[in-house]
């Protein structure tokens, strides 16, 4: 702050000393308050209660869940974001705007829609229960609604840069003889590459973290559908701290440890 | 022999250039109208099915009944402290993201980027661990605990818990919406508004505030509806005391719980109502950005 230039807009003191108070108050000290909390454990009992046979089929159901929904996001919502793009098709401008849906609507009203849909007698599960897709209170429930609430970061990244994608070079790519395969493998995958990680990326950190459209969908059976938050309330309502302390941290160091993983694709791609 | 032949092949050699140019820049129908197919397919399901189907559930059993879910005092009361807890915590975290948005956008100092990721940094914690920070500082057995038993003060397991708890993952929202757009204003306005002898705060109010209003407001309406609707933090800090400390997502998950489906979804279309209504204020501030933005362009051709 010392390298401050010279700048004639009153109110740097005020604002900036309101900031770091704000700041620290709600965001920096609970944060500390967990780390510090995490001391008072022995690294023995925390080593156990981390890596606790539930602990560990739990971060098993996150990480692989949330690793297939990122998937199916990349997939589907590049060619959702692709279609949006480039095509004109009727009812267009309403699905555009519908993508944001899942990132408006609270996780739990989620759940519960989701889980209604794909129940035995649900509109969606009438017909996919008797072919044998269990979508509620299974795995695959929890991977459909990761992918619900993970598709607005998959489709929302991808689209600017579609957007700004050149036709030049693909019409150039085509009068030079590239079949469209050839000019969509050589020209256009490349370029949406970094966009479509950073979007799976984004999706998957949001899926990690998931819980209030889990808790819906997912029934909570032991071993089978319970996810890392999942653990974390049940020790919490047994008063089990130092349990809910151990996952928690395990937790928040993986998903800084993705902040950090997505910073650096951004940086990456925007090259 | 009527006519020059030369016209037609001419004509000829221009329709397959242009269709040799379609083929090189679109996909063959097939592929088009397959790739359109599967993006609506996964919309359905994914997108217009849930939508519908929260109404479509909650007005299963009628109006009437679909009232009365509404107005059942538990209900009542939930719809009353979500209201209140957002009352509490949005105009905060617009305190805080205006003044951030000044401090960051008009001033050059060091640090500025770990300040910014710091801001972001709620958005990568998961809620339920951010409920559980607030139990280890306001909890019983937590830092503060005695002292605020002592003196008789309640946080968790109560309506300032549950703000606490919103007010947490709520933060970034308005901040980072609003530091980019006051970043693009500049300060040459304010500048000029100062030298012309306006106050500080005349200057904000009159100079600064009007030309980044849209962005606040996108700010604000993103941040209440992540208060209104969020769930895992909440249900962590609030102890879900029916009737006092239940908000309309908690009740959700209560009435979902005690088998009463229809009472459940009757709750969740407000939220999911008032998640649209979220939409649509943002796609009317986009489309309003834009024509701004046209009409900029074509005044800066003439």
């Amino acid at each position: 702050m010392a390298k401050r230039k010279f700048n004639a807009l009153p109110g740097f003191d005020l604002t900036m000393g309101f900031t770091l108070f704000y700041l620290s108050a709600i965001v920096l000290i609970p944060i500390a308050g967990l780390f510090l909390k995490t001391l008072e454990i022995s690294w023995h009992d925390f080593w156990r209660l981390a890596t606790a046979e539930r602990a560990l089929a739990a971060y098993k159901l996150a990480f692989g869940a949330s690793l297939l929904a990122a998937l199916a996001n990349a997939a589907f919502g590049t060619i959702l974001a692709w279609v949006l793009v480039r095509y004109e098709f009727s009812g267009k401008r309403f699905i555009d705007g519908l993508v944001d849906f899942p990132f408006a609507l609270p996780t739990a009203v989620a759940g519960l829609t989701l889980a209604n849909l794909f129940a035995d007698n649900g509109w969606l599960g009438q017909w996919l229960v008797p072919l044998g897709v269990h979508g509620a209170f299974t795995p695959l429930g929890v991977v459909i609604a990761l992918t619900f609430v993970g598709m607005p970061f998959a489709v929302r990244t991808l689209q600017p840069v579609l957007e700004h994608l050149e036709r030049e070079v693909e019409e150039a790519a085509a009068t030079l003889g590239a079949s469209r395969i050839r000019t969509f493998v050589s020209i256009i995958a490349p370029t949406l590459l970094p966009a479509i990680i950073t979007g799976f990326a984004l999706a998957f950190a949001r899926a990690v973290g998931e819980y209030g459209s889990i808790v819906f969908i997912s029934g909570n059976i032991r071993y089978q559908t319970e996810i890392a938050p999942q653990l974390i309330v049940e020790q919490l309502e047994e008063y089990n701290y130092s349990g809910a302390v151990a996952l928690a941290v395990v937790l928040m160091v993986s998903s800084f440890a993705m902040l950090y993983v997505i910073n650096w694709l951004e940086n990456w791609s925007s090259r | 022999m009527a006519g020059p032949p030369s016209t037609d092949t001419e004509t000829l050699r221009r329709r397959a250039s242009r269709a040799q140019s379609q083929r090189g820049t679109e996909e063959p129908p097939l592929i088009k109208w397959a790739l359109i197919a599967l993006a609506l397919a996964f919309s359905l399901v994914f997108l217009l099915l849930p939508l519908v189907n929260v109404f479509a559930q909650a007005f299963a059993q009628g109006l009437p009944a679909y009232w009365k879910s509404l107005t059942e005092p538990d209900s009542w009361s939930a719809i009353r402290v979500t209201l209140t807890v957002a009352a509490i915590s949005v105009p905060l975290n617009v305190l805080f993201g205006v003044a951030a948005a000044w401090a960051i956008a008009k001033f050059e100092f060091r640090g500025k980027s770990l300040l910014t990721t710091l801001i972001d940094l709620p958005f990568s914690v998961s809620p339920v661990v951010a409920g559980l920070m607030c139990v280890l500082l306001f909890g019983l057995q937590g830092f503060f605990g005695i002292w605020l038993d002592a003196h008789d003060l309640k946080i968790i397991f109560a309506v300032p818990g549950i703000v606490l708890a919103t007010v947490f993952v709520t933060f970034p929202f308005v901040a980072r919406e609003l530091i980019p757009v006051m970043q693009s204003t500049g300060s040459e306005q304010e500048q000029a508004a100062l030298t012309l002898g306006a106050s500080g705060w005349r200057t904000f109010w009159h100079v600064t505030l009007p030309s980044v209003k849209w962005g606040l407001i996108y700010g604000i309406i993103l941040c209440n509806a992540r208060a209104m609707g969020e769930f895992g933090a909440v249900s962590v800090v609030s102890g879900h005391i029916t009737g006092h400390t239940d908000t309309m997502p908690l009740r959700v998950e209560k009435l979902y719980n005690e088998y009463q489906g229809a009472a459940a979804f009757a709750v969740a279309s407000l939220l999911a109502l008032l998640a649209l209504l979220t939409l649509g204020i943002k796609t009317f501030l986009e489309w309003k950005q834009a024509r701004a933005y046209e009409l900029a362009q074509r005044t800066g051709e003439k």
